[in-house]
C-alpha cells in the first residue's frame, strides 16, 4: 500500500499526517483520498504537484504507483 | 501638419523619406525605412539599444530628429558586415557567446565599432566606461567586454 | 538513466545556430513584424493608485476622424458568462483580465483603464486624452505592513484570507497564508547555544528586459486570428487569450517573436487581448508596443517583501531550529511567489525542525510577475544572511558552517519529498577551493558569501524532428530562445543521431505546428524540451533501423546504428543517416520522429557565490570589486551559455542587492520610471564574473542535465548585503544597498 504524506496545508483538511491507500493508479488514489476525507476535494490535489518517491510530477493520472512508494502533494512550482 | 523631405545618406546609400517633425531617427528607421535592426528599449537615451553613428559620431537615434538627418551620414548595424562576410566584432560576439537574447546586440556592435575606431587598444576599464551606455541585462557584461577585447587585438593585426 | 560519459557532440561551446540574425539585426522581435493596413493601439493609463472608476466616456475619442477602435472592459463580453464564472481557474482569468483592462476600480499607478486604436502611433496616443474618465480616489495603501493592518483601505471586497481553518468574516488585503511546518521549533531553540534572529526589507525590483512588450495582431472575419508576440510562452499566450475572449483555441495562432529578455516578467499577457479586441473592432490589423515608462509601472515587478529569519545552533555548528515569516506584496491582484519563498527558505540546510509563515498581500502596485526562481531571493537573502552571522557568532567559516549542514541526497525537505542527489556540497568545496576565496580579502574591502537553491521543473514539451532526403534535419520545437538553447538542441540531437550538430537546423514553432509547450521558464528548456529532442531523435534512429533491416532482410533488432551509421550485426553491410534518408521515398516515405512529453525528475540546481566590496564610507557608493558565481549544471550542455545564465543571474542580484528598487511618491506614483533612475548594472559597474560550473548530474535525464538559469540570481543579495555589513561594519537589514541607506548605516549605525 503507497503511503501518502501531507503537507501541513493539507493536514488542516485531513486531520492526519500520513495514511495507506489501497490504489494502485495515480486517478483512483485521488478518488480513495477525497472519499476518505470529506474536506479534502478533487480540485486541491489537482491543481498540486505530485512527488513520487522524491519525482516531481503534474497529474500523472494513469500513473501505476508501486505499493513501497512514498508520495507528497506539494504547490506546483512555475519559475521565471 | 505636412510632412518634411529629407535626403540623407544611410550606410553609404543615398536615401530619401518623409517624415513629421516630432519622429525621431529611431521611428524613421524602423517605421518608415523598415530598417528594424536598431532597436528601441527606451526612447529616452538611457539604454542604448538604438544606437547609430552620425556623422561619425556615435548617438541614441532616439534623441535625433527624423529632420536633423538631413545631409548627415547615417551608420547602423544593417551597414557592417554583409552577406559574404560578417564584421569581425560580429564574428567575436559570436565566438565569445558575447549575447543571450541579443537585443542589446545591434547597439553594442555599432558602440563598439565606434570605440576601437576612435580607440584601438582599449584598457578594459576604458571599454567598460565607453560601452556603459549599453545596458544588457542578460549577460553582465563579462562575455560582451572580453569579445571587445578580442575583436581589438585583431583588428590591430594581432592573433 | 545516465552515466558519466563520453560525448561526442554535448559539451562544446558551438556557434548558435541563430547567431548570425542576432549580430546583423535580422533577428525579427516583438516590435519588429508590420503587417499591411496596420494601425497602432495604445493604452490610457489610471494617473491614481487607487480610485473606483464612476464612468468611462470614450464618444470624443471615437470621434476623432483618425480613431479606428476603442476598447475597455466591457468588451470582455466572454466574461460575464456564467459558464464562465463556473470554469476551472475562473477568479484566475478574471484577475488576468482585469489586468489587462480595468473594471470597476482602478488599483495601481499606470494600470490599463482603456484602448484606442489609429492611423499612426501619436494619432492614438494624442487621442487618449479625449476619453474622459470619472474617478472617485481612495486612499492607496503602498507596503505589507500598511496592507495588513486591521483598518487598511481594503482593495478587493471579496478578499477574505484563504489558509485560516475559518475563513476571517471581514474583507482584507491578505489573500493568503500559509504555514509550513516539521519537527518541533520550540524543542529546537531550546537545544541551541546559539541563536540569531532579524528581519529585513527587500524592494520592489522589475526583471529589466531591455526590450519592451509588443505585439502585432490581426483578428479576421471568421475569427481566426494571429498574435505575433515577445514572450516565453506563445502557448500560453494562446491559452490565456483565448480565455480572455472567449474563443477555441484552434482559431488562435500565437508566434513567438524572437524575445529581448523575460526572466519570468513575459510568462503573463498585458497588450495581447487588448490589441485583439482593438484588430476585431476596426477589422485592421493592430500593433501595440509599450513604451519604457509603461513597462516599469505596469508590468512585472517582484515582489517586495518583509520578512524574519531566526536559526539556532550548537556550539559545534550543528543546526537546530530554523523558523521564518514572510509577508509578500503581490502588487493589484493576489499570487505573489510567497509560496516558493516559504519552500525554498532553509532548504540548502539540513534540520529537522523548521517552521515558515508566509502572507500573500495585495498592494496598490502593479501586479507582480514571475522573476526569476520567483520568491526565492527575498527568502534566502533572510536566511543566508542569518546563517552568515550565526557563523560568526560561532567563531566558523561560513562554508565550513554550511558544509557541516548541507542539504544532501536524502534531506527531508520542508515541502515534502526528501531531496535526492544534489550538488550543493561539490559547489560548497568548490568555492572554499576557488582562487577567489583562497585569496586575501584586501584591506578595506568587505567579503560575503551566500548559497541558493531552486527546484527547476520540468513539465511539456513538444517536439518533431524532420529529416531531409539529403540527410539534413529541422528540429521543430516549441520553446522560445531567450539564451541560446537552440544550440543546445542542436547538440542534443547531433549526439543521438551521430551526426554534426551544422546538419540540424532547430527552430521555433508556432502554435499551430506543434502540440503544446510549456513556457520557457523554470529553468525547464534544456532539461524538459532538451528531452523531447532526444525522444524524438530516438525515434528517428528507430526508423533509420528499421528502413535498414527491410534493406537488407534482417530484423531491427540486428541492426547497430552509431556515428549516424546503420550496420547489419548480421553481415557487413552499413548504410549512413544520409543514404537511408536518400531511398525514404522507396522505403515508405520520409522519416520524422515525434515527441510530446511531459517531461518529469527536474533536479534541483544549488549555488554559492563570492563577493568583494569596497564602499566608499564618504558617499555610500559600493564598488564590487571581485564576484564568483558557482552552481551545479548537472552536464553543461553549451558550456559558454551555461556560464552566461550564472553571470546574468549574478548581476541581476548585484543590481537588485545595490541599487533597484521602485521609489514611490506619497500619491503611490513611481517616481524613477526610466532606465536612468532604475538603475540596473552597467559594464562600468562590474569586473569580469567569475565562474565554476560544477557537474553532479541529474540521473532522470538522459545527458544529466540540470536547469541553470533561475538559481543564479538567488546568492548575490545576501553575498553582497553581508560583504557591504563587513566593509562598513554594521548589520544589513534593508535592500538595496544604495549611497543613501549605506550612508545613514555608517553614520548610526
Amino acid at each position: 500500500m503507497a503511503t501518502v504524506i501531507f503537507s501541513s496545508e493539507l493536514q488542516k483538511l485531513t486531520g492526519e499526517e500520513q495514511t495507506s491507500v489501497k490504489a494502485r493508479i495515480y486517478k483512483d488514489i485521488i478518488a480513495e483520498l477525497i472519499t476518505r476525507y470529506s474536506s479534502l476535494e478533487e480540485e486541491n490535489l489537482m491543481k498540486m504537484a505530485i512527488a513520487i518517491d522524491g519525482e516531481i510530477v503534474h497529474n500523472p493520472l494513469l500513473e501505476v504507483i508501486d505499493e513501497t512508494s512514498e508520495l507528497h502533494f506539494l504547490y506546483r512550482i512555475s519559475g521565471g | 501638419m505636412a510632412k518634411t523631405h529629407v535626403s540623407t545618406s544611410i550606410n553609404g546609400e543615398a536615401t530619401e523619406f518623409l517624415c513629421e517633425p516630432g519622429d525621431t531617427l529611431l521611428d524613421v528607421l524602423r517605421n518608415d525605412l523598415q530598417m528594424t535592426g536598431t532597436k528601441e528599449g527606451c526612447g529616452s537615451g538611457d539604454c542604448g539599444a538604438c544606437s547609430v553613428t552620425f556623422n561619425g559620431a556615435l548617438v541614441c537615434s532616439c534623441l535625433v530628429l527624423g529632420v536633423e538627418a538631413q545631409g548627415a551620414e547615417i551608420g547602423t548595424i544593417e551597414g557592417i558586415g554583409d552577406n559574404d562576410k560578417l564584421h569581425v566584432i560580429q564574428e567575436k560576439f559570436l565566438e565569445h557567446a558575447a549575447l543571450q537574447c541579443g537585443i542589446c546586440t545591434p547597439g553594442l556592435i555599432v558602440s563598439t565599432k565606434a570605440l576601437l575606431e576612435k580607440n584601438p587598444d582599449p584598457t578594459e576599464t576604458e571599454a567598460r566606461y565607453y560601452l556603459a551606455g549599453n545596458l544588457c541585462r542578460c549577460t553582465g557584461y563579462d562575455k560582451i567586454i572580453r569579445a571587445v577585447m578580442d575583436s581589438a587585438e585583431v583588428m590591430r593585426g594581432g592573433a | 538513466m545516465s552515466e558519466a560519459r563520453e560525448f561526442k557532440y554535448i559539451g562544446q561551446s558551438t556557434i548558435r545556430p541563430d547567431g548570425y540574425d542576432k549580430v546583423t539585426g535580422r533577428a525579427a522581435y516583438g516590435a519588429d513584424l508590420t503587417l499591411p493596413g496596420m494601425i497602432w493601439g495604445r493604452i490610457l493609463r489610471s494617473p491614481h493608485a487607487h480610485a473606483n472608476i464612476l464612468s468611462i466616456d470614450t464618444t470624443k475619442a471615437e470621434a476623432h476622424p483618425d480613431v479606428l477602435a476603442v476598447a475597455t472592459y466591457a468588451d470582455f463580453v466572454e466574461l460575464q458568462s456564467k459558464s464562465v464564472a463556473a470554469s476551472e481557474g475562473a477568479a484566475d482569468v478574471l484577475d488576468l483580465a482585469r489586468n489587462c483592462l480595468a473594471d470597476d476600480k482602478a488599483l495601481y499607478h499606470g494600470h490599463a483603464i482603456a484602448a484606442i486604436a489609429a492611423r499612426t502611433e501619436r494619432a492614438a496616443k494624442d487621442a487618449l486624452s479625449l476619453i474622459e474618465v470619472k474617478y472617485e480616489l481612495l486612499p492607496p495603501v503602498m507596503d505589507v505592513e500598511d496592507a495588513m493592518k486591521d483598518d487598511a483601505p481594503v482593495l478587493h471586497a471579496d478578499m477574505f484570507t484563504a489558509g485560516y481553518e475559518e475563513r476571517p468574516s471581514k474583507a482584507s488585503n491578505i489573500a493568503v497564508r500559509t504555514e509550513m511546518k516539521m519537527g518541533d521549533i520550540d524543542a529546537g531553540f531550546a537545544e541551541a547555544d546559539v541563536i540569531i534572529e532579524r528581519e529585513f526589507r527587500t524592494p520592489t525590483a522589475h526583471q529589466g528586459y531591455i526590450e519592451p512588450h509588443a505585439c502585432t495582431v490581426r483578428y479576421d472575419e471568421d475569427g481566426q486570428s494571429m498574435i505575433w508576440c515577445s514572450t516565453q510562452g506563445h502557448f500560453d499566450v494562446r491559452t490565456s487569450t483565448a480565455k480572455v475572449l472567449g474563443m477555441d483555441l484552434g482559431k488562435l495562432k500565437v508566434i513567438a517573436s524572437e524575445i529581448g529578455g523575460g526572466f519570468g516578467g513575459k510568462t503573463v499577457v498585458y497588450l495581447e487581448p487588448v490589441a485583439l479586441v482593438l484588430s476585431k473592432k476596426s477589422g485592421r490589423p493592430v500593433k501595440m508596443v509599450m513604451e519604457r515608462d509603461e513597462v516599469f509601472i505596469a508590468t512585472g515587478p517582484t515582489s517586495a517583501a518583509k520578512l524574519r529569519a531566526k536559526i539556532g545552533a550548537k556550539k559545534d555548528g550543528t543546526i537546530t531550529a530554523c523558523q521564518g515569516w514572510m509577508a509578500y506584496e503581490a502588487g493589484a491582484f493576489k499570487g505573489s511567489p510567497m509560496m516558493p519563498g516559504v519552500m525554498t527558505m532553509f532548504t540548502p540546510y539540513e534540520c529537522a525542525n523548521v517552521t515558515v509563515e508566509g502572507f500573500d498581500v495585495v498592494v496598490n502596485k502593479s501586479k507582480s510577475a514571475a522573476y526569476r526562481a520567483p520568491g526565492a531571493p527575498q527568502a534566502e537573502y533572510a536566511a543566508e544572511m542569518v546563517v552568515n552571522e550565526l557563523a560568526e557568532a560561532l567563531g566558523m567559516d561560513p562554508i565550513d558552517l554550511r558544509l557541516k549542514n548541507a542539504a544532501k541526497a536524502g534531506t527531508q525537505t520542508i515541502y515534502g519529498p526528501k531531496l535526492k542527489t544534489v550538488g550543493l556540497v561539490e559547489c560548497l568545496e568548490a568555492a572554499k577551493n576557488s582562487p577567489h576565496y583562497q585569496s586575501a580579502i584586501a584591506e578595506g574591502n568587505g567579503r560575503g558569501i551566500a548559497a541558493g537553491f531552486w527546484f527547476n521543473i520540468g513539465g511539456q514539451s513538444s517536439v518533431t524532428v524532420n529529416m531531409n532526403p539529403d540527410g539534413t534535419g529541422t528540429i521543430v520545437e516549441g520553446s522560445p530562445d531567450i539564451g541560446g538553447s537552440r544550440a543546445s538542441m542542436q547538440m542534443m540531437a547531433a549526439e543521438v543521431l551521430g551526426i554534426a550538430p551544422s546538419n540540424l537546423n532547430p527552430i521555433i514553432a508556432d502554435t499551430e505546428t506543434l502540440p503544446y509547450s510549456a513556457s520557457t521558464g523554470g529553468s525547464r528548456t534544456t532539461f524538459a524540451t532538451g528531452m523531447a529532442v532526444i525522444e524524438a531523435s530516438e525515434s528517428v534512429v528507430a526508423q533509420v533501423k528499421q528502413r535498414a533491416a527491410a534493406v537488407w532482410n534482417v530484423t531491427a533488432e540486428q541492426v547497430d546504428y552509431a556515428d549516424g551509421v546503420a550496420s547489419n550485426t548480421a553481415g557487413d553491410d552499413k548504410l549512413t543517416l544520409a543514404e537511408v534518408c536518400k531511398s525514404a521515398e522507396q522505403t515508405g516515405g520520409q522519416i520524422s520522429g515525434m515527441a510530446n512529453i511531459n517531461a518529469r525528475g527536474a533536479g534541483p540546481s544549488f549555488a554559492v557565490h563570492i563577493c568583494d566590496v569596497f564602499v566608499d564610507q564618504d558617499t555610500g557608493k559600493v564598488d564590487v570589486i571581485r564576484y564568483t558565481a558557482i552552481q551545479d549544471a548537472g552536464k553543461a550542455i553549451h558550456p559558454a551559455y551555461v556560464e552566461g545564465q550564472l553571470q546574468g543571474g549574478a548581476v541581476q542580484g548585484i543590481g537588485w542587492a545595490l541599487n533597484e528598487e521602485y521609489i514611490f511618491d506619497e500619491n503611490g506614483v513611481m517616481e524613477n520610471q526610466g532606465f536612468l533612475d532604475y538603475r540596473i548594472p552597467l559594464a562600468s559597474d562590474l569586473p569580469m564574473i567569475e565562474t565554476i560550473v560544477v557537474e553532479v548530474p541529474n540521473a532522470f535525464h538522459p545527458y544529466g542535465v540540470r536547469g541553470v538559469g533561475e538559481t543564479g540570481i538567488i546568492p548575490p543579495l545576501a553575498t553582497v548585503g553581508w560583504a557591504v555589513g563587513k566593509a562598513i561594519d554594521r548589520k544589513v537589514e534593508e535592500l538595496p544597498c544604495s549611497p543613501p541607506r549605506v550612508l545613514a548605516l555608517i553614520q548610526n549605525g
